[in-house]
């Protein structure tokens, strides 16, 4: 439009035509904006809802995978991969779909226009400009290389920092605010160098990419120019070429961005299926809804280890009949978590060895079975929401009306009245931090809550005071008076345990001991010994008195 | 419902006294910054040239003939380029060196406050939302030297340079050119604004779906116990859709405006045709300068779009900055005496003269506590918990001062002494053992110069060393993640290990209560006796073994002393203590008894 413009300028024109070339350009421009609002709300959108939907998988996939899984993983990695590869991945099909479609279009429109003008011209123009690409294509790579490391240079102060912020206490009390500030000194001025690195490659590409352009413009100039003098283009031609090489700069940037936006995308989606094509670790056995569970639980001649070679339980055969209290007691490291674990299926125990109500419990539908297991862990995990939404966490019928029942059997009602909003008080990062004790019976709360038939407590009551824990201990008493639950209670505590209907003592991964308190008690084994060891502490104790 | 400040507050005005402040960061770089400035201004004035010589080569060259002329304009070209490039590469090395540079000094000056700061500060504010201050919003103030002041006054100089030359070819013309720039600014102030608004919430949706996954993957097994999944997807769903959508509206801004603004620039270039063109025809302006004001019209847009884009980025980083001069500002109030007195030879004679004190001054949580412990004795606090125990370590260290009576070390009183140096002859085991990043053995030396052979004889002292002998590496065993690898016991011992290398005339020690094995308590029972040994002692007691190792014990009860005394004494009394210890007794652990009846107390 340009070209023709000028060249009809350079013949004499009217002003009536004029008007409509000015007209031309600027109804052009219209329609191309009209056109590239669309292709941005359709492409990026698009690209957003595919994330959306990704992602939802992702999480979905998550929740299928174990504890198995795990331990093996950091959450800081899976997190990064949910969050930066994914956004890698929608790079790819939004801006880097769209600024290719772009860099097509303008590159299928403007080199035709070029070539009708001068073949050679073109040639020569185009040169430097896919130097341009080449160029970000490199840079860019070499830039996103050197960035992570300094990134990860950053990563390493914050852990710096946050070590020396929790340690507050311990880098006061053994003067070692110089030290620190050393270490600190010395991590900063790593994370300058990388930085420094970075400087020195990236301030070099934009100066760079602007020589290049700039040689193609001063091409054009002059050989174009001696074109127009020779004659063989007009100098319509000769500023339309130049106006044309200026449309063809962004896209040839884009070029070089777009192959290292696909390349990082592709890596990344390779993280994403590591995850996804991770098989679920529990294959649902898929049966028709089980009948209400009684809660007899059989182990038979069970063996386990998480790796194979080291077993950590051996030949385990426990009966527990339903409704009764099992308490299992032993030394750290004997095996009691492990075998409670097996039960909700958290690991999955060897075929043939583990029953529920008579069925494997593999082939127990796993919602039914762990619908039917109200297990308190032995560390408690509490989520950022309110107290109640914490108790009452379990999606089935009737957990919300047995909320503040459950958290009355767990004597958090006790502590709710100090709150300041009581069960709808926020817990967590910008809430309310609850003391060890008060986290333990909030699980608790929210395991009873969920009415299992067979409750599980893993060494759960560890940071609750022994009146609170004795009273918490009557109050699971009268419950199962009522609702005739099976209980099993993994503890430390002879207090805890002296009322159990058995008591099963674990050591090195075997049931050495079985009975009832009293009869552990005459029996003289390992129980008793421990017993009467506590016993005879005290007798001690009362000399000295 | 949320007390806590939010992170994302944005100020809404420049605060001179702000930028001033900031400015003074500079200081030491100035000669930099000239550079820089001076760099940025040849910058401007090198893009003007490009259009000016496209304008002679076609009215002076093309237009007549010249092929030898145009070789020439077209070499001046080329050398501008060449120079535009040397120096563009210049001003950007010389400023982000700058920068570099200035963020370096502001971190040691961050980090250094904060090892001024009390210790209290880091049990109000979240850890994660002060480690944000050192590293997020330091890099946030970089941007305000990079990209921000010294690019604002290049861009600046690019426009007003710009409308100079176009005035200077054609005045007529130029006003014309301008007149596309009031709706221009009209656009780009609409953008900037929603632009910055949608992106504060994209922000924040990214965090709270960040929050969510993160909470979800911690608690993965209780999800799945109680069988959450679903609802737990659902509550994840629902923030990955807000994220989403809020992203479309912060796209909206962009589909909209960059194609506006090339529709602006057309209609420039329109105006430009038929005003200029007609002025061609009438012989008014030559077809070369009509060329290079399309040209120059084209580089008119960019500086001004930047100044917008740039207007969002100054204004973050101000946010960033006066956060951290909040947090510069906050007065240590813990601070050593101007002339503090010094301790020759510390012998570790610890006293409590009628102490109150409270967090909150308004609520004691001692009141009126006397007590002294002469050197190389030892006393235990027991009590229930908030009897004011933990308070009496915190006071003795001088995490806080004393609202009545004083605290006073070898007679002197605390608030006399330099703290560092009152500090070096305590040594803290606290319940939470903390552990670094780094060796087993740095862990038990910390900074401090203690020999290889002191470490190890002291980790063999406190049974550490069989423990640490079994680590792969030994002595230089990486402690990862905060030494989720060791266990409770083995930490304690770890910390024993730490206090006992330091060699303190007093040993401060808040027992663990989490429950460990039956061996490891006789270890960490043995190695207590072995940390005790010709130190004075102040331990909070929860193990009844413990008392029996002590020359005093002091029963808290809501921050007074109730009863003192031995444990004979106090057994015999029948009165708080008595009660405790029956309650401590049915809460004793299946621990075995020690071998031989505890030793007896030394006569005192």
């Amino acid at each position: 439009m340009l070209r023709h413009a000028i060249d009809d300028l350079a013949a004499e024109l009217s002003y009536r035509k004029l008007g409509l070339y000015a007209a031309l350009i600027v109804a052009l421009a219209a329609a191309e904006g009209v056109f590239r609002y669309q292709m941005r709300m359709v492409l990026i959108g698009i690209s957003r809802e595919v994330e959306y939907e990704l992602r939802n998988d992702l999480f979905a996939h998550l929740c299928r995978l174990g504890p198995d899984w795990y331990q093996r993983h950091r959450i800081g990695d899976v997190m990064s991969r949910a969050t930066n590869d994914m956004s890698a991945v929608r790079m790819v099909l939004g801006p880097g779909i769209m600024y290719t479609a772009n860099t097509l279009a303008t590159f299928a429109g403007t080199l035709a226009f070029m070539a009708t003008i001068s073949p050679r011209l073109l040639a020569l123009a185009l040169f430097p400009l896919l130097l341009v690409s080449v160029l970000v294509r490199h840079y860019g790579r070499k830039i996103h290389d050197l960035y992570e490391r300094a990134q990860e240079q950053l990563a390493s102060i914050n852990v710096l920092v946050q070590e020396n912020l929790t340690g507050a206490r311990v880098v006061r009390a053994y003067v070692q605010e110089a030290h620190e500030s050393e270490r600190f000194e010395a991590a900063n001025r790593e994370y300058r160098e990388r930085n420094r690195a970075l400087v020195r490659t990236y301030g070099a590409l934009y100066p760079g990419i602007q020589l290049l352009m700039g040689a193609g413009t001063v091409l054009v100039l002059y050989v174009g120019g001696r074109m127009v003098i020779a004659g063989s283009i007009t100098l319509g031609e000769f500023v339309a070429f130049g106006a044309y090489l200026a449309m063809l700069h962004w896209p040839m940037i884009a070029l070089g961005w777009v192959v290292n936006l696909f390349e990082r995308g592709e890596a990344s989606l390779g993280r994403i299926h590591e995850i996804l094509d991770e098989p679920e670790t529990f294959a649902d056995a898929g049966r028709a809804p089980a009948p209400e569970l009684r809660g007899e639980v059989h182990f038979r001649g069970l063996d386990f280890g998480y790796e194979p070679g080291r077993p950590v339980l051996h030949g385990i055969d426990l009966h527990v009949a339903p409704g009764s209290l099992v308490a299992i007691v032993g030394p750290t490291g004997s095996g009691k978590s492990t075998l409670v674990n097996l039960i909700p299926r958290l690991h999955e125990a060897p075929p043939g060895t583990l029953f529920v109500d008579g069925v494997e419990v593999r082939d127990w539908p796993l919602r039914a079975l762990r619908d039917a297991i109200g297990f308190v862990p032995q560390e408690s995990f509490l989520f950022s929401d309110t107290l109640l939404a914490n108790v009452a966490f379990s999606p089935r019928p009737g957990t919300a009306e047995r909320a503040r029942e459950a958290a009355a059997v767990a004597r958090l009602d006790k502590d709710v009245i100090d709150f300041p909003l009581g069960y709808e008080t926020r817990l967590g990062e910008r809430g309310l931090t609850l003391s060890g004790g008060q986290k333990q019976r909030a699980a608790l709360a929210r395991a009873l809550a969920a009415d299992p038939r067979i409750l599980v407590l893993d060494d759960a009551l560890s940071a609750v005071d022994t009146q609170t824990e004795e009273e918490i201990l009557q109050g699971l008493r009268a419950r199962r008076g009522r609702a005739s639950g099976t209980t099993f209670l993994v503890s430390h505590r002879v207090s805890t345990v002296r009322d159990a209907d058995l008591i099963v003592v674990l050591d090195e991964g075997r049931i050495v001991e079985r009975g009832r308190h009293d009869e552990l008690l005459l029996r003289g084994g390992p129980y008793a010994r421990l017993a009467r060891r506590q016993q005879l502490e005290a007798e001690v104790e009362a000399a000295t008195a | 419902m949320s007390a806590a400040p939010d992170d994302d507050v944005v100020t809404t005005r420049y605060d001179w006294r702000l930028l001033l402040r900031l400015l003074r960061y500079l200081r030491p770089y100035r000669l930099a910054m000239l550079v820089s400035f001076l760099l940025i201004v040849l910058m401007a004035a090198l893009d003007l040239v490009g259009p000016l010589l496209t304008k002679r080569a076609i009215d002076e060259h093309i237009a007549k003939g010249d092929a030898a002329g145009l070789l020439g304009v077209a070499a001046l070209y080329a050398l501008t380029l060449v120079c535009a490039f040397a120096v563009r590469f210049g001003q950007v090395y010389v400023l982000q060196m700058t920068g570099q540079e200035v963020m370096l000094d502001l971190r040691r000056e961050l980090f250094a406050h904060l090892q001024r700061l009390h210790v209290a500060h880091f049990d109000r504010n979240p850890v994660g939302r002060l480690m944000t201050r050192v590293t997020t919003d330091v890099d946030a103030v970089n941007e305000l030297f990079t990209s921000g002041i010294v690019t604002v006054f290049g861009d600046l100089f690019t426009l007003f340079g710009i409308m100079g030359v176009l005035l200077w070819l054609d005045w007529r013309l130029a006003l014309v050119t301008f007149a596309v720039l009031p709706p221009f600014f009209l656009v780009t102030n609409w953008f900037r604004k929603g632009a910055r608004d949608a992106f504060r919430e994209v922000r924040q949706k990214v965090a709270a779906m960040n929050a969510n996954l993160q909470e979800n993957l911690a608690g993965m097994s209780v999800v799945q116990l109680f069988g959450r999944e679903a609802k737990n997807l659902g509550g994840f769903a629902a923030i990955n859709r807000e994220h989403a959508d809020v992203n479309m509206r912060a796209l909206f801004y962009y589909a909209v405006f960059y194609p506006a603004i090339d529709l602006l620039a057309a209609i420039g270039i329109a105006l430009i045709l038929l005003y200029g063109g007609g002025r061609v025809l009438g012989d008014a302006l030559t077809l070369g300068a009509l060329v290079a004001f399309v040209q120059y019209s084209e580089r008119f847009w960019r500086p001004i779009s930047d100044l917008s884009e740039k207007f969002n980025v100054l204004q973050a980083a101000m946010a960033s900055a006066e956060r951290i001069f909040t947090l510069l500002d906050t007065k240590p109030q813990v601070v050593a005496p101007p002339a503090p007195r010094a301790l020759d030879e510390p012998r570790g004679r610890v006293a409590f003269e009628g102490v109150t004190f409270g967090y909150d001054p308004a609520h004691p949580v001692l009141r009126d506590v006397s007590f002294t412990v002469e050197p190389g004795r030892s006393v235990a606090l027991v009590g229930a918990t908030g009897a004011g125990k933990t308070s009496v370590i915190s006071l003795l260290a001088r995490f806080y001062d004393v609202q009545q009576g004083r605290v006073t070390f070898d007679g002197v009183d605390v608030r006399e002494l330099d703290p560092a140096e009152l500090r070096r002859s305590l040594a803290l085991v606290l319940q939470d053992v903390h552990l670094a990043s780094g060796t087993i053995a740095s862990n038990i030396r910390l900074g401090s110069p203690i020999s290889d052979e002191r470490v190890r004889s002291a980790a063999e002292a406190v049974h550490a060393h069989r423990f640490i002998a079994e680590l792969p590496g030994g002595y230089d065993a990486e402690v990862k993640e905060r030494g989720s690898t060791l266990s409770v016991g083995q930490k304690q011992l770890l910390s024993f290990a730490r206090a006992l290398a330091h060699d303190p005339k007093v040993l401060i020690l808040d027992e663990a209560t989490s429950s460990v094995d039956t061996e490891t308590e006789q270890l960490i029972q043995d190695a207590l006796r072995t940390l005790l040994r010709g130190r004075t002692a102040i331990v909070i007691a929860h193990r009844l073994s413990t008392i029996q190792h002590v020359d005093e014990i002091l029963v808290m009860h809501k921050g007074r002393i109730r009863e003192r005394g031995s444990h004979r004494e106090l057994l015999a009394q029948r009165g708080l203590y008595w009660r405790l210890y029956q309650l401590q007794y049915k809460d004793q652990e299946l621990a075995p008894v020690p071998a031989a009846p505890p030793a007896p107390a030394p006569a005192g």
